[in-house]
């Protein structure tokens, strides 16, 4: 196959993907919908490791959209890596292809998360997280394929922005459920939990599964900065030069170290805790959008 | 670690401890931490002299009083301010101060034996107990041995403790972070960094009139600077027709190390500089550099050879200055060239390609004063034509002469130019190590759980287990369960 047809096939994969992801984002909604209609009489909650949620009247439904959000994992993985294919090279040259293989890593993340946890009720936001990413990507920021400048080429590139992705991903995952937490803790301050958030985990629970997610990804994300100052050594003469790229990477890094300090010497717990990682993961985010599109520095790789 | 705030002792000793007790508390990282990470956000937003000393230029032009203010706080050089510089090192003395002691502390705990079986195991966590056969503390010596725990045996009773690495990865964390810190003053005080732009065919000679721009670190001098030369063989970019980027350059140089060594052919990448000891050459951009023959009126040379142009587009479209001061009265040409030349309705002569394909020289001739006796330094890109009078327009193909009323300019042909950058970092295995030490410490630490498991086998044969997980570590209730479950195994 010639290069083209490949970047023809990885579109049409994409396309592909973002049709499952939405079958799964409707299974979800009608998981939700149903579990709602019909509650249980007593909401279960249980440790992280089991399950948190009473799916007996809708485990059916709950693994179908499961399933759908691994077949349109598996269709984006196949996307990502033809768009490899047709590039010659890692997918990763310009803000359509980090967008794709970010949703990637997002899912990605959820779905290994989900090996441990069970994580189903975070479906519907996954699905539209990754819905309008992919959407975005294609619509605004989609760029034909094309070989990598000079300064890209360098196995340095491979490493380097894979393991900031997979950070990406797994930030992002945390950021979610921390968002989960500061809304359901606001409900419950008002009162009791409405009808359809009581077959949520409880708010410990939450609480525990995005420290987890944070200190487990924390070092790669260290050694994805680490990464790319041996990179920019390698590449500009410098392997630090607060360009902003660098600085907001900088930025993420301190603000998730000052999470983990919060939790694990001051004992921050709940609203404060879940303040500080929406706070380090938006610094994460705005490196990604702003920086990419309005910064100005050498790492203008968006293609815009 | 948060020391609880003591009553203030009168006097100075007392003030002292009192404020490095708050400086070195939990608490007051956990703050500077986040101000450092606040503190570098307005230097992403605001240009830096060190990265982008036109923009900040501009801001002084356009409003130089917001500007001038700005500057008194250092915002245009943020990472090097007094306000930054404080925030870290606060906060590093505190990392000192925090970590020093902790690690001799730990020293001893892991010298030391677990502590004794507490009296009351029922008050510990996921407490159990049995009759069991009497045999139990055996098999649970044997259990504790194979899983490497630590352990302490007293009256009947067995403490096993393990998790020791991560109380001494979060230290070597900390430490690395700090041997970073040292990575980077040292680059900063014995480093220097410049660059120069040098014709293909030109030697570059590493002493400090070679140099375009060139800073030095604190304690470095003209005579710690490394004493190579180089040549520029050639250079060659390729570019992607269809899309125009650049797919590689590649750039060879002959290099002499010192005076009196062997040349040898090098070649030199993007992502693959030269070396020289801590030195290392970059290949940072390139351009073109047309070279052309002026006369005078009567037929003599007055000017021969290359002259940088800047590159303005990502197809090479370059402007330059090629000064003749030497001619009476002085002339200037205010040129542009064009590897391919094209033409655009607004901005008129342009370059479609980066290569050289169809090069064209474009250019105003003037006569008069180029002011370069002012003492005041030039952009040697541009003229100065206050002081000219224009007495001629035209554009030449290579080979071909324009004459004017002064004299003649030829168009003999062009070179590429490739801009250096010679960086001098003795800091930055240091700062590696620690960066290599810091990933390792912190998985030791954050993938480690540090926790206890008790024992006790009373005379009557009754059987309690009990454990305690630090920080509240996952996982302990299903270590204490396959135990348990090894003990009535053994039982049977
Ligand atoms: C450059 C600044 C610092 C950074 C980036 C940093 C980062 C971190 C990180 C990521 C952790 C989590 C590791 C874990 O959970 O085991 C941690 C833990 C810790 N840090 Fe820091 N830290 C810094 C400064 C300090 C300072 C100034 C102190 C002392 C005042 C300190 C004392 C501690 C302590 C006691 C822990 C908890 C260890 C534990 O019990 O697990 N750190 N730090």
């Amino acid at each position: 196959m010639t290069h083209s047809s490949w970047a023809y096939v990885s579109n049409y994969l994409i396309y592909s993907a973002m049709t499952v992801y939405t079958l799964a984002f409707f299974a979800h909604a009608y998981e939700t919908a149903w579990a709602v209609r019909s509650p249980a009489a007593e909401p279960t909650q249980g440790n992280l490791l089991t399950k948190t949620l009473d799916y007996s009247r809708t485990e059916k439904v709950a693994r179908i959209a499961t399933a759908f959000m691994i077949l349109g994992f598996l269709l984006l993985f196949a996307g990502v890596v033809a768009r490899g294919i047709s590039a010659g090279r890692v997918p990763w040259g310009n803000m359509y292809e980090f967008s794709i293989t970010g949703a990637l890593a997002f899912c990605g993340a959820y779905l290994a998360a989900l090996r441990k946890y069970d994580l189903r009720w975070l479906g519907l936001l996954v699905s539209i997280a990754v819905l309008l990413t992919l959407g975005t990507a294609i619509t605004v920021l989609y760029r034909p394929s094309a070989p990598l400048v000079p300064a890209l080429k360098s196995t340095w590139l491979v490493i380097h922005v894979s393991a900031a992705i997979i950070s990406g991903g797994v930030f992002l995952l945390a950021n979610t459920i921390a968002a989960a937490y500061l809304y359901l803790d606001s409900m419950e301050q008002k009162g009791e939990r409405k009808a359809w958030a009581k077959r949520l985990p409880s708010l410990e629970v939450l609480d525990q599964l995005s420290y987890r997610l944070i200190a487990f990804v924390f070092p790669l994300w260290t050694f994805a900065v680490i990464a790319g100052a041996i990179w920019a050594e390698h590449a500009w003469g410098r392997y630090w030069g607060w360009d902003p790229k660098e600085t907001w990477a900088f930025i993420t890094w301190v603000a998730y170290a000052a999470y983990l300090h919060a939790r694990v010497t001051v004992g921050w717990r709940g609203r404060k805790a879940a303040w500080l990682c929406l706070f380090a993961g938006s610094t994460f985010l705005f490196n990604y959008v702003y920086v990419n599109i309005w910064g100005t520095g050498k790492h203008t790789y968006s293609g815009l | 670690m948060d020391t609880p705030i003591e009553t203030i002792e009168l006097g100075g000793v007392g003030l002292l401890r009192f404020l490095w007790r708050q400086l070195t508390s939990m608490r007051t990282a956990l703050i500077l931490l986040l101000l450092l990470g606040v503190a570098a956000i307005p230097g992403s937003l605001i240009p830096q002299r060190t990265q982008n000393p036109m923009k900040v230029r501009d801001y002084f032009i356009d409003d130089p009083s917001v500007a001038s203010w700005m500057d008194r706080f250092s915002l245009f050089d943020v990472y090097g301010s007094a306000w930054f510089s404080a925030i870290y090192i606060l906060l590093f003395i505190s990392l000192i101060g925090c970590v020093l002691p902790r690690s001799f502390e730990h020293l001893r705990a892991v010298r030391a034996l677990p502590p004794l079986t507490p009296k009351n195991l029922d008050r510990m966590e996921l407490h159990q107990s049995w009759a069991g056969s009497g045999d139990e503390l055996t098999a649970a010596r044997a259990w504790f041995k194979q899983k490497h725990f630590r352990i302490r045996e007293f009256e009947g009773a067995i403490s096993a403790e393990k998790g020791y690495v991560r109380e001494t990865g979060n230290l070597f964390f900390h430490l690395a972070l700090i041997l970073i810190l040292v990575g980077v003053s040292v680059g900063a005080l014995f480093g220097m960094k410049g660059e120069a732009i040098v014709n293909v065919g030109e030697r570059f000679i590493n002493i400090p009139t070679t140099y375009d721009s060139l800073s030095y670190g604190k304690l470095f001098n003209d005579a710690s600077l490394a004493p190579f030369s180089l040549k520029i063989e050639d250079f060659q970019a390729k570019y992607d027709p269809l899309t125009n980027a650049p797919e590689d350059y590649t750039l060879r140089v002959s290099a002499i190390e010192s005076p009196g060594s062997q040349a040898k052919s090098k070649v030199i990448k993007v992502n693959a500089p030269l070396s020289f000891g801590s030195t290392n050459i970059y290949l940072q951009a390139n351009g073109y550099s047309p070279v052309v023959t002026v006369r005078d009126k009567n037929g003599a040379v007055v000017l021969q050879g290359p002259t940088p142009f800047l590159p303005q587009d990502a197809n090479l479209t370059s402007i330059g200055a090629i000064k003749v001061p030497d001619s009476d009265p002085q002339i200037g040409f205010v040129s542009s060239f064009l590897p391919t030349a094209s033409r655009d309705k607004v901005r008129g002569g342009i370059s479609a390609f980066p290569e050289a394909l169809d090069p064209k020289l474009l250019f105003s001739v003037w006569q008069g004063n180029l002011g370069l006796d002012r003492g005041i330094p030039q952009s040697v890109y541009r003229i100065d034509t206050s002081k000219m009078q224009q007495i001629g327009l035209h554009s030449l193909k290579v080979g071909e002469t324009f004459v004017f009323s002064q004299g003649s300019i030829t168009f003999d042909g062009f070179v590429p130019w490739v801009n250096l950058q010679v960086v001098r970092d003795p800091g930055k295995l240091y700062a590696l190590l620690g960066g290599i030490v810091a990933i390792l410490g912190l998985l030791a630490s954050l993938f480690t759980r540090r926790r206890r498991i008790w024992i006790r086998v009373n005379q009557s044969s009754q059987v309690e287990v009990a454990g305690l997980a630090k920080n509240g570590a996952p996982g302990l209730d299903k270590e204490i369960a396959a135990f348990v479950t090894h003990l009535k195994k053994v039982e049977k």
